[in-house]
């Protein structure tokens, strides 16, 4: 079971165990996919229980609230860890870092065909515990102690420990990546390509890897010492015996909030690439959103303990934290007013992979300003713990994870299988996915300021909560998040259909000046008949002087041209 | 945005939703502004044939200078939020008020453990008054209580009051508040606790010093010896 590759018959010979980095990042790609499909049927199962004040959810069945607990905390999982970080970081980074850097492949090939398969071996751990003995885990996708490990009171049997044995393997896998993305990025350069040369997007693998790479060991330590306390019996979180559950929260955090930043990153490298290229301009300050995604990297280490205003750490440590992640917000609106001013004056078409692009713009900048709320410790008091909560992190992750993966999607997809996608399936796929997207989660932000509490399997249960607003509130965002699990059928279609009957692609198709686009599309074993040379930066769209609007980075420059 | 709030009950409810409104309406216009920016781009600089892209590569911090002085006074209205935002945070949490009630809220999967000192105005004598989910605090007193957790992490939340606070195994952690309405309101657990978490409720009963001090009185223990 758990075969990703079940809906494409056929590859799975051709493709496993394979060492290129481009057949690598498919595997990563149609993982993350079948994972976002079955995260996506936890989340209608989440609604439909909701709205429906507990009636059997139509293909599932009535939710207890063991099950609730535990379909919710999946859900979390599985599209953070299973979703957004195979397919931002592993597929996107796999699949473009060796291609824009002009690299015949990974520095180091086996170590990413490992990295894959462990990630399929934590995939199939992670599938497997919904059907052990008391179902997976179902302590939240946080898995704070001492429930994580108190049977006794959250149902569990197996699930938390096969939790933590997938979620380790996990980043196993991808700290093999990053220590690939980084070796690869700073070695295998293309001639003369300058670090200040390299593709945003580059930047953004690059600075997402390197945050990883740095914030991940506290947590496998966490982990470990969670799976000796639930496994052999320990009390490193269990006061009892001298521990301390809140130990764990701040290991969790202090990998969790850069995290935010890993899936971020990627997200926004997709948006500087696509902007560019649609609205043929230069990007509006490199060197500062690079300088940006740097200070926002060094931050994001400074922020974690937000998470926990209200969790009993010292209330004098609030404030400090409090100004930092506030303060974060200033290199993101450098990023994100750059791509805006990257617009000004430019010549934009609105094709599909532009589409998403402003559509995450469109959607971040909410979840961006919602999150200055909860910064502040003072409101965050009122507001953690709350619908607020969870209308702010799906603003800010959805668009990295569903609307940057969409546009680089469409925008790479000539690339990876050498044919076009239709542009109609893809407008038939976003927009009814922006709408609905909406619809599911500005309700939440209403319910959150009600004070409704997230993580209760029954909100009927409390006779504030009975109130008919937010009772329709919990409806519209029901019917929003129906609507965009339907809305990703075009997108299912497009994606099988074009493969076959799309139109042929070509080299270039958008007229863009980075490397991927200089080889064959699908680029061969290899990826270039010969190393290509560089002379000048990735985004020269428009240059005064030249008849073509835009100027590959590989084009020698003409004998006596000033360039 | 504050008609969705409850009905405020506490003393610093005023402080927080204050807080609440001007932060919604400082990064309301910021995102208001950014939007019609964004959308009056994409609008006015559709493709048209004949008309060709600016080059504007903002290499200059001259240049630059069009998203960085925004971000300067986005700056300026952070530092701002984290003035307004300290000192509410300190009046809630960091100060501890004398008080006239004293009281223990113990979390317990999946129940409220309420204690009152008794007669001696000490806890952990014979003759504590102990409850389970029904809270009761005088008007206009305020109460200082000591939050504690038997198994697992709860998180006392009283909306009504502005309120929530984590419990933690193995902590007592001191905190206060001072109810400003009489009523009953709802004692909820906002920390994932297990099974039964959605359904770990109490109540919390806002009422005058007399009725409080009978309701005190008729859950005395039955054999309640005055022992010091």
């Amino acid at each position: 079971m758990a075969n990703a590759h079940a809906h494409e018959p056929g590859l799975l010979r051709r493709y496993v165990f394979s060492t290129d980095h481009k057949t690598i990042a498919k595997q990563y790609l149609f993982t993350g996919i079948f994972m976002g499909i079955v995260g996506g049927l936890l989340a209608y199962v989440i609604r439909v229980h909701l709205a429906t004040n507990g009636q059997p959810v139509p293909g599932f069945g009535a939710v207890g609230p063991q099950q609730y607990n535990s379909v919710v905390t999946m859900h979390g999982t599985i599209m953070i860890f299973w979703v957004a970080m195979p397919i931002l970081l592993a597929a996107l980074g796999n699949f473009l870092i060796p291609l824009m850097i002009g690299a015949r492949d990974m520095a180091f090939p086996r170590l990413n065909m490992l990295s894959y398969w462990i990630f399929f071996l934590s995939t199939v751990i992670l599938l497997v515990s919904f059907f052990v003995p008391g179902g997976a885990a179902a302590g939240g996708w946080t898995s704070y102690p001492p429930l994580a490990v108190s049977p006794q009171y959250s149902g569990e049997t197996w699930g938390v420990a096969l939790w933590l044995l997938a979620v380790a393997l996990e980043f196993a896998a991808f700290l093999m990546g990053g220590i690939n993305f980084i070796t690869t990025a700073i070695n295998l350069r293309a001639p003369g390509m300058r670090l200040f040369d390299m593709p945003l997007m580059v930047w953004m693998q690059l600075s997402a890897s390197v945050i990883f790479l740095f914030s991940v060991g506290p947590l496998i330590a966490g982990a470990i010492l969670l799976l000796l306390d639930r496994v052999v019996g320990t009390g490193f979180y269990d006061p009892a015996r001298g521990g301390d559950p809140v130990l764990f929260q701040h290991l969790f955090w202090f990998f969790g909030h850069p995290e935010v930043y890993v899936i971020l990153l990627p997200g926004l490298g997709a948006i500087a690439e696509i902007l560019p290229v649609f609205a043929r301009k230069p990007i509006f300050g490199y060197r500062m959103i690079v300088y940006a995604t740097l200070i926002t990297g060094v931050l994001s280490f400074l922020v974690w303990a937000h998470h926990q205003f209200v969790a009993g750490i010292d209330p004098r440590l609030a404030t400090p934290f409090s100004v930092t992640t506030i303060l974060i917000s200033v290199p993101i609106a450098v990023m994100l007013f750059a791509f805006i001013a990257t617009l000004y004056q430019g010549s934009i078409s609105l094709e599909t992979p532009m589409l998403w692009a402003l559509g995450m713009l469109v959607v971040f900048l909410l979840g961006g300003v919602t999150g200055i709320h909860l910064g502040s410790a003072a409101s965050d008091i009122y507001l953690h713990d709350t619908y607020f909560v969870v209308a702010h992190f799906h603003y800010t992750l959805i668009p990295p994870v569903v609307f940057s993966f969409f546009a680089a999607f469409y925008y790479w997809y000539p690339k990876m299988f050498g044919r076009r996608l239709n542009e109609v399936l893809g407008h038939l796929h976003f927009w009814p996915t922006l709408v609905f997207f909406n619809l599911t989660f500005l309700p939440m932000f209403v319910l959150g300021f009600a004070g409704h509490h997230r993580r209760i399997a029954n909100p009927q249960f409390f006779e504030a909560l009975r109130d008919p607003t937010l009772v329709r509130m919990q409806w519209l965002a029901t019917v929003g998040a129906v609507g965009m699990l339907v809305a990703q059928i075009p997108f299912l279609v497009n994606l099988v259909w074009s493969a076959w009957r799309g139109a042929p692609a070509g080299e270039n198709p958008w007229r863009a000046n980075t490397l991927e686009w200089t080889t064959p599309s699908p680029p061969p074993h290899g990826n270039f008949a010969g190393p290509p040379v560089v002379y000048r930066g990735p985004y020269e769209y428009s240059v005064p002087g030249r008849s073509e609007d835009w100027w590959p980075q590989t084009l020698a420059p003409e004998r006596g041209a000033g360039a | 945005m504050s008609s969705w709030l409850p009905e405020a009950a506490s003393s610093y409810a005023g402080d927080l939703d204050r807080l609440l409104t001007l932060i919604t309406i400082i990064v309301g216009v910021w995102f208001l502004l950014a939007e019609a920016v964004l959308i009056g781009f994409v609008v006015r600089y559709r493709r048209r044939p004949g008309r060709r892209a600016a080059y504007l590569p903002a290499t200059s911090l001259r240049s630059m200078s069009f998203v960085l002085a925004p971000c300067a006074l986005i700056l300026g209205f952070d530092l701002v939020i984290d003035a307004l935002s300290a000192p509410v945070w300190e009046k809630v949490k960091l100060e501890l008020p004398p008080h006239d009630e004293l009281v223990r809220i113990q979390g317990e999967a999946w129940q409220w453990r309420i204690t009152y000192p008794g007669a001696d105005g000490r806890l952990d004598t014979a003759d504590d008054v102990q409850t389970l989910n029904e809270l009761h605090v005088p008007l206009e007193k305020t109460i200082l209580f000591e939050l504690t957790a038997r198994d697992v992490l709860h998180s006392l939340w009283i909306p009504e009051l502005r309120l929530k606070q984590d419990a933690v195994p193995g902590r007592s952690i001191r905190g206060w508040f001072r109810a400003t309405r009489e009523g009953e309101y709802a004692v909820v657990c906002a920390e994932i606790c297990g099974i039964a978490h959605t359904f770990m409720a109490g109540k919390l009963r806002v009422e005058s010093e007399a009725e409080y001090r009978q309701w005190l009185q008729s859950r005395a223990p039955a054999s309640a010896p005055a022992q010091g």
